[in-house]
């Protein structure tokens, strides 16, 4: 399942010209607290990052700089070669799970619709265009027997492959997900995953996953950026859910274990910094 | 039986005058026309003030118009003009503070006594015709003059020009401010855009509502609209309709009568809102019992708006997804 992949073709593949995203130096604080620095990475089109870490370290706040929201404290970030403002339109972001109002005055199709063309100004002058295109990625995501249904009160995991519609509606070239798979059951994590993974193959977009549990993603990813205790670690899934690595990101010794697939965390780490254990990051 | 007809008869005649109707209708045909350009308005600008949860503060904005028109009053400046300083700089203010709901409510809430008790000093000031003053507060149609209504057209032509501006914008970043604000939305421009419409729209609901009854005209037909329906564009065209139902209707009833327009514009409102809600609870009785014979969810769908977003916890919603299957009538 994790075939090793070798490490000097990601090189190869990340110093690419056309990274899709670049940070150069790049470190992000706030006061003194710094959450990551140093920090050079290329994304090419069509990779598969993984963001992994514990509650608190900088994952949501990577995707708000690579979002543009969020400026870095120094260093560099391009995406899609230019500013991160400039390439927000064809990014697609999952953001991380928060509910909507129940008297929200969306149906899930137009919830999906503001995907495709929320951001134009203007009313929208191809209403059976945009009509037909929601259609679609309602039935690629499996939403078209609630297409109709406020989104106010749909389940979670019903909003989230909503949100999953909505962010591959707008042909990205890049996807961030924040912790897309929160909230979902198996079925629906397989489900979830696969769309993402598919759209990858499908249209070359580079895919940026941050996650607590690696495992439902874990067959797709190519590599995988590791924040802790304000540093990180970039490599393939092989190079970084190592023991050694993972004992010395938290100075202490920690196990890691590969079963059926399945990659487990045994041994707690200097709980101080952190609100949960690598074992509930990677269970 | 006959004793309500004798009530009700007495009731018709002191509030529905009907004398001389056709030469009245001729006379104040301005205050129709006025009335039918607030409640396209009021319609299309209540949508948006529902969808960013803004009743509040159209509340506060009111207020400060009213300050702004007794102060012109006392003045012996224009009266509209003062009212559109008055709500424009209330909106300004609210719009960069970048009020949203919550963190807004307790400043609107310190605003707008603040600004009642500017325009009632104002108004106790004043020793013109007390109509006038009380009018500010509850409305009037008689002096609808054509310059008047001049203005309340130009007024609307910048509103609705506006509004079809940022009308996907807006929506997208009222309904999923997230989303919207990763796809790159200016947001807090946005925000002002909407904050500066929403000021002239109260304003020139003072002139004819009154300050009190803003809400009447920017909140009810919206909430009723949004009763009926969850699509967008559904919900604008029946909150338009309910505007004008109430605007139109209220002002056609008022103008034989003493009563004030307000009112009739409020009950007519009110009425719509109210069988709005009945078609609601009558609905969702029904939908939430097709709900609970699936397996798929377990709280019932309509009870409570509140319980079933937000704050659901990952472990409950993740349980009753287990097993869900792939059928589900929708909603209406
Ligand atoms: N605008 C901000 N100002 C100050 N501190 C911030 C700001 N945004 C985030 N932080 C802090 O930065 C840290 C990282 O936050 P972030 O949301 O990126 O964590 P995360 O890795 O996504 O955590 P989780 O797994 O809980 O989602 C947190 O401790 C947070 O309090
Ligand atoms: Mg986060």
């Amino acid at each position: 399942m994790n075939a090793p992949e070798p490490a000097p073709e990601v090189t190869t593949r990340s110093g690419a010209d056309d990274a899709v995203v670049r940070l150069r130096d790049a470190r992000l604080a706030f006061g003194d607290r710094t959450l990551w620095s140093g920090l050079d990475l290329d994304v090419a089109p069509g990779e598969y990052l993984a963001v992994l870490g514990s509650n608190g370290t900088g994952k949501t706040s990577f995707l708000r700089v690579l979002l543009g929201l969020l400026p870095l404290t120094s260093g560099t970030v391009r995406v899609n070669g230019t500013r991160p403002r400039a390439a927000a339109a064809r990014v697609g972001y999952v953001p991380q799970q928060r509910g909507f109002p129940a008297r929200t005055p969306l149906r899930a199709r137009d919830l999906v619709a503001q995907g495709v063309d929320g951001h134009h100004w203007g009313i929208r002058l191809h209403p059976r265009r945009v009509h037909r295109t929601v259609d679609e990625l309602l039935e690629r995501v499996g939403a078209t027997d609630y297409a109709d249904a406020p989104v106010g009160v749909l389940s979670g995991g019903e909003q989230q492959r909503l949100r999953v519609a909505q962010a591959l509606a707008a042909d990205p070239t890049l996807v961030l997900c924040d912790e897309a798979l929160l909230s979902l059951d198996l079925h629906h994590q397989h489900v979830v995953s696969e769309l993402v993974h598919e759209q990858r193959e499908r249209s070359g977009c580079a895919v940026v996953f941050v996650t607590h549990d690696v495992n439902p993603i874990i067959e797709h990813v190519d590599r995988i950026l590791y924040l802790a205790n304000g540093s990180f670690r970039i490599g393939t899934p092989d190079q970084v859910l190592r023991s050694d690595v993972f004992s010395e990101l938290y100075g202490t010794r920690i196990e890691v274990l590969r079963s059926n697939g399945r990659i487990l965390v045994a041994g707690r780490p200097d709980s101080s910094h952190h609100t949960d254990s690598p074992e509930e990051l990677i269970p | 039986m006959s004793l309500a007809a004798i009530d009700w008869n007495s009731l018709f005649g002191s509030v529905f005058v009907f004398d001389n109707y056709g030469e009245l209708l001729s006379l104040l045909r301005n205050s129709v026309w006025a009335g039918a350009v607030l409640g396209l308005v009021g319609g299309l600008v209540g949508t948006f003030v529902m969808m960013r949860d803004l009743a509040f503060s159209v509340h506060g904005i009111a207020e400060l118009s009213f300050a702004g028109a007794a102060a012109a009053l006392l003045i012996g400046a224009d009266v509209v003009t003062g009212s559109l300083v008055g709500s424009v700089l209330a909106a300004l203010i609210m719009g960069f503070m970048g009020l949203r709901a919550r963190e807004g409510n307790s400043f609107v809430g310190v605003l707008m006594p603040f600004g009642l008790g500017l325009g009632i000093l104002f108004l106790s000031l004043y020793e013109g015709r007390s109509s006038n003053k009380f009018s500010l507060l509850t409305g009037q149609i008689v002096s609808v003059s054509s310059l008047q209504l001049t203005s309340m057209i130009v007024l609307s032509v910048v509103v609705l020009a506006t509004l079809l501006v940022v009308w996907r914008p807006l929506t997208f970043a009222s309904t999923d401010p997230l989303v919207a604000q990763a796809k790159g939305l200016p947001m807090r421009s946005l925000a002002i855009v909407f904050m500066v419409v929403l000021g002239i729209s109260v304003a020139m609901s003072v002139q004819i509502v009154g300050a009190l009854l803003v809400l009447a005209l920017l909140i009810t037909p919206a909430a009723a609209a949004m009763n009926l329906t969850s699509s967008p564009a559904r919900t604008v065209v029946l909150s338009v309709v309910f505007a004008e139902l109430a605007m139109v209707g209220g002002i056609l009833l008022a103008l034989g009568g003493n009563v004030p327009i307000s009112p009739y514009v409020t009950t007519i409102s009110f009425a719509v809102w109210l069988v709005s809600r009945c078609v609601r609870a009558v609905r969702e009785r029904s939908s939430s019992y097709r709900r609970t014979t699936t397996p798929r969810s377990t709280t019932p769908l309509g009870a409570g708006g509140a319980v079933q977003n937000r704050t659901r916890t990952a472990a409950g919603s993740t349980l009753s997804e287990a097993g869900s299957g792939p059928s589900r009538s929708p909603s209406p």
